[in-house]
This record gives structure tokens, C-alpha cells and sequence, in this order.
């Protein structure tokens, strides 16, 4: 499956995974208003970190073998059969966070205004390309297929 | 051939699918004596809590079984087992044959034998019938005060819903603090603090060593030190024990399977008889922290070890670790996560603790290190990105070049060294 891949030497920081991530995720779709009046509710799906010069993205890696699957409770966490994307149906969520107890890479993140729900990368589903890697200036993310075929998951 | 699995939780619900992605030709068939489609166990407590409605419950879609081509015979009860025959006896007579046969019988309430536990409103707490009958019997008689026995993980559960439904709760544990499993003092105590203000009574040290009625429902209890303490309702959540009532008494002489504390499994979840599987709470497996065999009843086990256990009933070899303990539990609406090894009580100086404790937010974190490799970790109030804890506790990163880092306010990913964190990040996923 294509995955985001993550190049922190091409980083530069400025943050507009987070930015586009955000808006994607609105109702509006449009910048001023998802930041306004949508957020604080709505939040980036993917884990921004930085240290100094060094910064870098982390969305859900989508695991083959994903901890998140087994942690959760609600069955809301499913592997999409269509894309094989990891997803979270945040209906379904109870915000029980065994998904964040279970994720080593951390990148399943809270949601606690209004429903508590968990909340990570769904690789903006039903588009081409994750608005994260859309709007990268840099190509510090990238959308490939580099899973060999034998690590599939069949 | 014909699989054949008691059972329908997650370790039921994770052998499925995986011997649904090898193998679409066998039957399958389910035995349940619970009458419901396969449903979240866990959920039980916001059920009774009303924090979710019963058609929350269902942990998978409501086309599971039809999509999966299983056939379920739910609201039955495997009565007892030949190993010999391959059969399954069912209750009121009849039997089911099998080829491949999976136990996942799950774990089994333990009550004391505390005099009065027979009236009516004492209660366990593990199943959807359990949240139904205490919800009818606050219903009908009105309850107005609760006592939980036991300050574990499901007591909290039986907390928060009792909670939830503004009925006073008295707890009571019989060890010196709350949660003592899976926290440490500082944890425990700080996790009583939080109970006690959202208006928990709790009471350490002691337990219930009566429960009296008055026409035969539950009117008050009697505490070790003779406190009587009124309550209209009791829910026993001591723990659980892994379900072995199919092939009690004596289950190697009767079936050659062999059990300790729990079923014996090897590492591909079979029991050490032919052709037969067991996974989740009903078995012990390896702790990879203590490394010794024991039952690890939680939920991600269960499932993956169903997985494990599907695969290779499907003739796809997989294998199953271990793993170690870990939870994260909603204490009095402050998160709270535990992993591993927290409160190490055997050569407690061969550890090293490290504690980052605010009192004024209420925040805890505390990690266990042995030999510079972290085997526990402890998150109260703030537990974003604990997963990462739990990610290096299983690899057994060596974590000296970034200790000073780990209770941080910005740990992440990016602490960590650069070759680790790179596998990591532009790896295609990871395998547990």
C-alpha cells in the first residue's frame, strides 16, 4: 500500500503538514475558519516534533501489524479493506487510549473537546494525496508504495 | 475440516479473521453461552455507566459472522470436551465435531467466600448480562449508595459507571493501597487523592468480611474492624481467573490438555493436545519482563494471541512472544496508563526509578529501568505518547544515550538516537 514516508534531513519546520492537515480535517476546508472557529476542537492528525534545527512530521505508519488494532476495546480502530489503512471510526471511539498505550511511534493523539475520541492520520481519506504530503515545499514527506510484496498483508 | 472455536471475544473475534485470510474454505463455528454478537467486554462499564447505548456494544460489524462465512451457536454452553472423540458436549445434550478446536473461554470472576455474597444485589462485573441485572436492580430498588470490593482495574470500571450514574461508592481494598498491581505508591495514592474529590469513599487495609441483608437484598456491610458501612448495592471485582470450567476437574487426565494456573500453550497457542488451541484469558504465556509463564488477562493479548492461534490453524505458522501487563484506565476522569514492571519488589536495587511528579496539575510519570533498559513505566494525567514507553520497553532499547530526555516535557520520537528513530520512522510498520 502507499504509506507517508518521513525524511527529516528534508525538513525545514515550517509546520505546514500540521497547517493542511488541520484544514483537510475541517468542515469548512477553508484556513481562517477551521483555525477560528473550529480549533481548538480540531487538531493536526500527525505528531509535529522538533529539536533545535532537526524537525520532522509523524503520521500513523498504516503497520502491517498494528498494536493499535489489537489494544482497541470498541472495534473502532478497523483496517480499511479498500485502501488497508488504518482507521478510526471516532463514533465508535470511547477515548479509552489504549491505542496511545499501544502505538509505539506515538502518533495517536487525544481528542478531548466535545467527544473524546482518538485521533490520527487517515491518509485523508478518498484523496489522491494526504494534504500533509500535498503541501510539503520540501518533500520531507512523501506518499509511496515501497512495501515489498511479500510483507503485504494478505 | 471444521474449526471450531468456544468462545466469542477478542481472542475469538482475532482467530477469525486470521484463519478467514488464509483459509476461506473450512467451516467455522462458534460456541458462545453468552446470546449476543460479539461485543466489547470492556464497554460493559460505560454500558452500565449509560455512556454508550447497546448498540455501542458490538465490537465488530454487525455482518461479521455472514462476511466471515461462520456459523455461531450463540447462547449455548460447551459443556465439556473429548479430546479423543474431537467433540464438543453442548449444554442440554447434542455435540459438535471438530478438526481444529480453539479455547477462548476468556476469564471467570473470582468471589470470596465473604458470608452474605448469595443476596441479591452483590454483583460481579464482567459481562453484558452482569451491566444488564445491575442495571435493573438500580432500577427496581432504587439504589442510592454502592460498595465496590477490590481496587483494581475493575473496580475503577465499576467506579466510573456507578459514578456516571450518581450513586455514591464506597471502596474497599484489602491491600494497604488502590491499584496496587499496576501502580506504585506515589501512583496509588495520588489515584486515591483523585477518587476521594470526585466524592469515592475508600477504605485500605480492610475488606467487606460481611455483607448483610435485609429481606434478602443487600442492606449494609461490615468491614474487618467491625464499621458498618450502609449500602444498597455491592459489585465484587476482586479479579479474574482463567475460565477452565470445560475441562475441570482433573483436564490432563480428561483431555490431555495441560494447565497450570492457566492453559498451557507452546509458542504457537497450542495446548498440549492434538489439534487444539487456546488463547486469551484463559491461558498463561510467556511475561517478557519476569520471564516466566502466567495468565496476562488484557485485551491486546487476547486478541493477537487469537490471531497467532487462527494462523496456524489455517496452516500459516505464526508465533506468539509474550508480552507483560499493561493498561490504561480512566481513574475518576484522569488518565492514567501502566506498562511492565512499575513497582519491582524482588532486588529492588538493581533499578533505577525515574519520577517526574507535579502535584499542583496532578501529572505523574514514573519509568523503571534495569540496567539502562526500561521494563515499566507509569503515566497519571498526562499520558500522551506513552506508547513510545511501551514501544521501548518491548525492544529493550538500551536507552543511555537519551535518558535524560525520557521525562522531559518534549520527548518524542526525536529524542531518540538517530538510527533507531529513522528505522523507525521510514520503516514500512513494525511486528509485535
Amino acid at each position: 500500500m502507499k504509506r507517508i514516508y518521513v525524511n527529516e534531513e528534508y525538513c525545514i519546520g515550517c509546520r505546514l503538514c500540521e497547517v493542511h492537515c488541520l484544514v483537510q480535517h475541517s468542515q469548512s476546508k477553508k484556513i481562517i475558519k477551521a483555525y477560528k472557529e473550529e480549533a481548538p476542537a480540531l487538531m493536526p492528525r500527525l505528531v509535529f516534533e522538533e529539536d533545535g534545527p532537526l524537525s520532522f512530521a509523524m503520521p500513523c505508519r498504516h503497520c502491517v501489524d498494528a498494536p493499535c488494532l489489537d489494544a482497541c476495546i470498541t472495534g473502532a480502530m478497523h483496517r480499511d479493506h479498500e485502501s488497508e489503512a488504518v482507521l478510526c471510526d471516532e463514533d465508535k471511539c470511547v477515548g479509552c487510549w489504549m491505542c496511545v498505550m499501544a502505538c509505539p511511534y506515538g502518533a495517536i493523539q487525544r481528542s478531548v473537546i466535545g467527544h473524546k475520541a482518538a485521533s490520527k492520520c487517515d491518509l485523508c481519506y478518498g484523496e489522491e494525496i494526504p494534504a500533509c504530503v500535498a503541501h510539503c515545499p520540501n518533500e520531507a514527506l512523501t506518499f509511496e508504495d515501497r512495501t515489498p510484496a511479500s510483507e503485504e498483508a494478505s | 475440516m471444521r474449526h471450531v472455536i468456544i468462545g466469542n471475544s477478542a481472542a475469538a473475534v482475532g482467530a477469525i479473521e486470521a484463519i478467514r485470510q488464509h483459509d476461506t474454505e473450512n467451516g467455522i463455528t462458534v460456541i458462545s453461552d453468552e446470546p449476543h454478537h460479539t461485543y466489547s467486554r470492556p464497554l460493559v462499564c460505560h454500558l452500565l455507566g449509560e455512556l454508550v447505548t447497546e448498540d455501542q456494544m458490538a465490537y465488530r460489524p454487525a455482518d461479521f459472522y455472514d462476511r466471515h462465512q461462520v456459523e455461531t451457536m450463540l447462547g449455548v454452553r460447551a459443556t465439556g470436551l473429548d479430546t479423543q472423540a474431537r467433540t464438543v458436549a453442548l449444554a442440554g445434550g447434542g455435540s459438535v465435531a471438530y478438526d481444529r478446536l480453539l479455547i477462548a473461554t476468556g476469564g471467570k470472576p473470582f468471589v470470596p467466600p465473604t458470608p452474605g455474597v448469595d443476596l441479591e444485589g452483590v454483583f460481579t462485573f464482567t459481562t453484558w448480562e452482569d451491566a444488564r441485572d445491575i442495571n435493573r436492580y438500580i432500577e427496581d430498588q432504587e439504589v442510592g449508595s454502592a460498595m465496590v470490593i477490590g481496587g483494581g482495574l475493575i473496580g475503577m470500571k465499576a467506579i466510573k459507571a456507578l459514578t456516571a450514574r450518581s450513586i455514591p461508592v464506597t471502596l474497599v481494598e484489602l491491600a494497604d493501597r488502590i491499584l496496587s498491581i499496576s501502580f506504585d505508591r506515589t501512583a496509588s495514592k495520588l489515584s486515591e487523592g483523585i477518587l476521594r474529590r470526585a466524592g469515592t469513599e475508600i477504605y485500605t487495609g480492610t475488606t467487606a468480611k460481611e455483607i448483610v441483608g435485609k429481606d434478602g437484598r443487600v442492606d449494609h456491610a461490615i468491614l474487618q474492624d467491625g464499621s458498618k458501612i450502609p449500602c444498597d448495592l455491592v459489585i465484587v471485582a476482586i479479579g479474574v481467573r482463567p475460565n477452565l470450567d470445560l475441562i475441570l476437574p482433573e483436564p490432563e487426565k480428561k483431555t490431555g490438555i495441560r494447565v497450570n494456573r492457566g492453559i498451557i500453550v507452546d509458542e504457537h497457542m497450542r495446548t498440549s493436545a492434538a489439534d487444539v488451541y487456546a488463547a486469551g484469558d484463559c491461558v498463561e504465556t510467556h511475561d517478557l519482563l519476569l520471564g516466566a509463564s502466567r495468565p496476562i488477562a488484557i485485551w491486546p493479548h487476547a486478541t493477537r494471541q487469537g490471531h497467532v492461534a487462527g494462523s496456524n490453524m489455517a496452516d500459516v505458522e505464526k508465533t506468539y512472544q509474550g508480552g507483560f501487563p499493561m493498561n490504561s484506565v480512566d481513574v475518576g476522569g484522569v488518565p492514567t496508563i501502566s506498562v511492565g514492571l512499575t513497582d519491582p519488589r524482588e532486588n529492588p536495587e538493581e533499578y533505577e526509578i525515574m519520577e517526574k511528579y507535579d502535584r499542583d496539575a496532578l501529572t505523574y510519570r514514573r519509568l523503571v529501568l534495569h540496567h539502562n533498559r526500561m521494563v515499566g513505566a507509569i503515566c497519571v494525567g498526562d499520558i500522551d505518547r506513552a506508547g513510545i514507553y511501551t514501544g521501548l520497553i518491548r525492544e529493550r532499547v538500551d536507552v543511555r544515550p537519551f535518558k535524560e530526555h525520557l521525562l522531559s516535557g518534549s520527548f518524542g520520537l526525536i529524542s531518540l538516537p538517530k538510527e533507531y528513530r529513522k528505522h523507525m520512522v521510514v520503516g514500512d510498520g513494525i511486528v509485535v
